[in-house]
């Protein structure tokens, strides 16, 4: 039993580390994590840094340092997408097969892809707090508060790259799985991930009050302007996993699906 | 006890039969060529019996364990390399094969011992910290193969393994399949490629439209059709006439394409002089004139009507998979 759990979890880090270095090996599977978050906070933080003295917008150092978590949330979404489009190129080209033909559980095939995911999440949060370091961001809640953000966006990413693969695994088609990126700006922009709920007007304000992505997105940022928030962070888990449960019961059908019918 | 048994194997895809009630057996140790057109069904049957796709009726052990209710055991005791070449290409030949060495539970050490005796039976030494993308068709069959191989399987499932490959890079995977049947490794091959089943199975099946409508070794097949036939390549335009002028000579066999005859004949040889004088006296040029003796293409043509190589007919199974 033990020896059996021990090969599987080797089968997952292979799959896992496999999955990392197919990512940094295609840049258009990487262009969507790195590129484009960094390049949208330098535009917004160059462009609207200002509104940090609108009222309403909650006491930060600057811009940037609101800005992070908006980022990396940015990131994490699009990692899981990315993670999709991966997974269901795999599966058109057949080497999906190569997998489901070997003498491993098949969930260890779709935990593998979820690992690399997770890894690629703890790379955008260390990518983006370097940023802000660089910048002159101070972590309000020190060291421990860059943990609390880096925990909860590997977390992330994890279950986001679940619904990607979900997904994939139900269509087989990368291009349905891509089809899925304007999804991910609508719901950025219906979460508290780029403006601060209090400056948002209805239903928008609304929708974000209630979206899970804006509690993980204020468990990333509380611990950098204001320092670690039990309940903040409390509440970024249990969305967390809300959708982990989500993803993984959407994922553990596709997988059903996929072998019933090949 | 046998390799591979299929009873009335049988698969849909909504209400469309690809599969329609295989029944097969393999003994251990042969090579067993599972021949058909495009679309036919090898493809579907060869994911039923890799646990790749869940049968719809009937039943199918291989290495002693049932498909669907022992799939894991299935799995640990096939190698199997499939139609398209199931790569990576940002992997290297290296990482692929360690990574296959994983997935079936063999510890780092060996998994990379295993690795570098492999890329050096495909002889992929030289390639092997190269990303896959770059590698030639036949190198990346090899890899594929040698990735089949990595856990030393008692079944090889190989689908068609030499399709769109040049001559030579077909003849060294044909040595290769010869070198592994010769260790004890029984190989379910299917092909469309009637010279690559004569050259290497111990049995043959051929399906068509899903159906087994043959089996037996090339020898025995080939036999049952009995007569040799003569093909004749004629100028364009002259086929009708020509296929008057042979008609009380011998039988009519479906032509291959517009410009060739082929008339079956009792008597092989002799009766090459009753066609030309036939043929001379209704005035039709011939490009030129061959006996042939029956080949794996008869013995389809007897069993289905129509010939294998050069089907372009789209199928059930292939008009379900569009």
């Amino acid at each position: 039993m033990t020896q059996r759990l021990l090969l599987n979890l080797r089968v997952v880090r292979a799959l896992g580390m496999r999955s990392v270095r197919q990512t940094f090996r295609r840049p258009q599977l990487m262009a969507p994590i790195v590129v484009f978050p960094t390049l949208l906070l330098a535009v917004q933080t160059g462009g609207v840094g200002a509104a940090v003295n609108l009222p309403g917008f909650p006491p930060v150092d600057s811009f940037l340092q609101f800005m992070l978590a908006g980022g990396i949330m940015q990131s994490l979404m699009l990692a899981g997408n990315s993670g999709g489009i991966a997974f269901a190129v795999e599966i058109e080209t057949g080497f999906t097969d190569r997998l489901f033909s070997s003498p491993i559980p098949r969930s260890t095939i779709v935990l593998g892809r979820l690992v690399g995911t997770g890894a690629l999440g703890l790379f955008a949060s260390l990518w983006f707090l370097a940023i802000g370091l660089a910048f002159g961001v101070t972590i309000a809640g020190g060291v421990a508060g860059a943990l609390v953000a880096i925990v909860l966006s590997t977390a992330s990413a994890l279950v986001f790259g679940s619904i990607g693969a979900a997904i994939a695994l139900r269509t087989g088609s990368a291009s349905v799985v891509q089809g899925l990126f304007p999804l991910v700006f609508v719901v950025l922009f219906l979460s508290t991930a780029f403006f601060p709920q209090d400056l948002m007007i209805e239903p928008a304000k609304t929708i974000a009050a209630y979206n899970p992505f804006s509690f993980i997105v204020d468990g990333i940022r509380d611990p950098m302007i204001s320092g670690i928030s039990v309940t903040e962070t409390l509440e970024a888990l249990l969305a967390i996993a809300g959708i982990g449960l989500f993803g993984l019961v959407l994922s553990a059908r596709a997988l059903r699906h996929r072998v019933r019918t090949g | 006890m046998p390799a591979i048994v299929a009873a009335g194997l049988e698969r849909a895809f909504d209400e469309v039969l690809a599969v329609q009630g295989v029944d097969l057996q393999v003994k251990a140790g042969e090579i067993y060529g599972f021949l058909g057109p495009n679309g036919a069904g090898k493809t579907t049957t060869v994911r039923m019996l890799t646990t790749l796709l869940l049968p719809t009726g009937g039943s199918a052990t291989v290495a002693g364990h049932d498909v669907a209710t022992e799939a894991r055991e299935v799995r640990a005791s096939i190698g199997v390399a499939l139609q398209e070449a199931a790569l990576d290409p940002l992997m290297t030949g290296r990482e692929l094969i360690r990574l296959q060495a994983t997935l079936q539970g063999m510890p780092t050490a060996e998994g990379r011992r295993r690795a570098d005796e492999l890329l050096e039976r495909v002889d992929l030494v030289a390639a092997a910290d190269r990303r896959v993308g770059t590698y030639s068709g036949g190198m990346q069959r090899r890899l594929d193969l040698a990735a089949a191989l990595v856990h030393e399987p008692r079944v090889l499932f190989l689908d068609e393994p030499t399709t769109g490959l040049d001559p030579v890079s077909r003849k060294t995977i044909w040595e290769e399949v010869r070198a592994l049947n010769d260790g004890g490794t029984t190989v379910f091959l299917t092909t469309q490629y009637l010279e690559e089943a004569d050259q290497l199975a111990d049995n043959v099946a051929i399906i068509d439209r899903g159906r087994i409508v043959a089996e037996g070794t090339p020898g025995s097949l080939k036999a049952e059709i009995g007569n040799p036939h003569i093909r004749l390549a004629l100028e364009e335009g002259s086929i009708v006439e020509a296929e008057r002028a042979c008609a009380g000579i011998g039988k009519l066999l479906p032509p291959v394409d517009g410009n060739t005859v082929l008339v079956e004949v009792a008597n092989g040889a002799a009766d090459i002089p009753l066609v030309v004088r036939a043929l001379d006296e209704a005035g039709i040029e011939v490009g030129s004139l061959e006996l042939v003796h029956p080949t794996l293409d008869d013995v389809f043509v007897a069993k289905t009507g129509h010939h294998l190589e050069g089907e372009g007919e789209e199928t059930a199974e292939e008009a379900v998979e569009a």
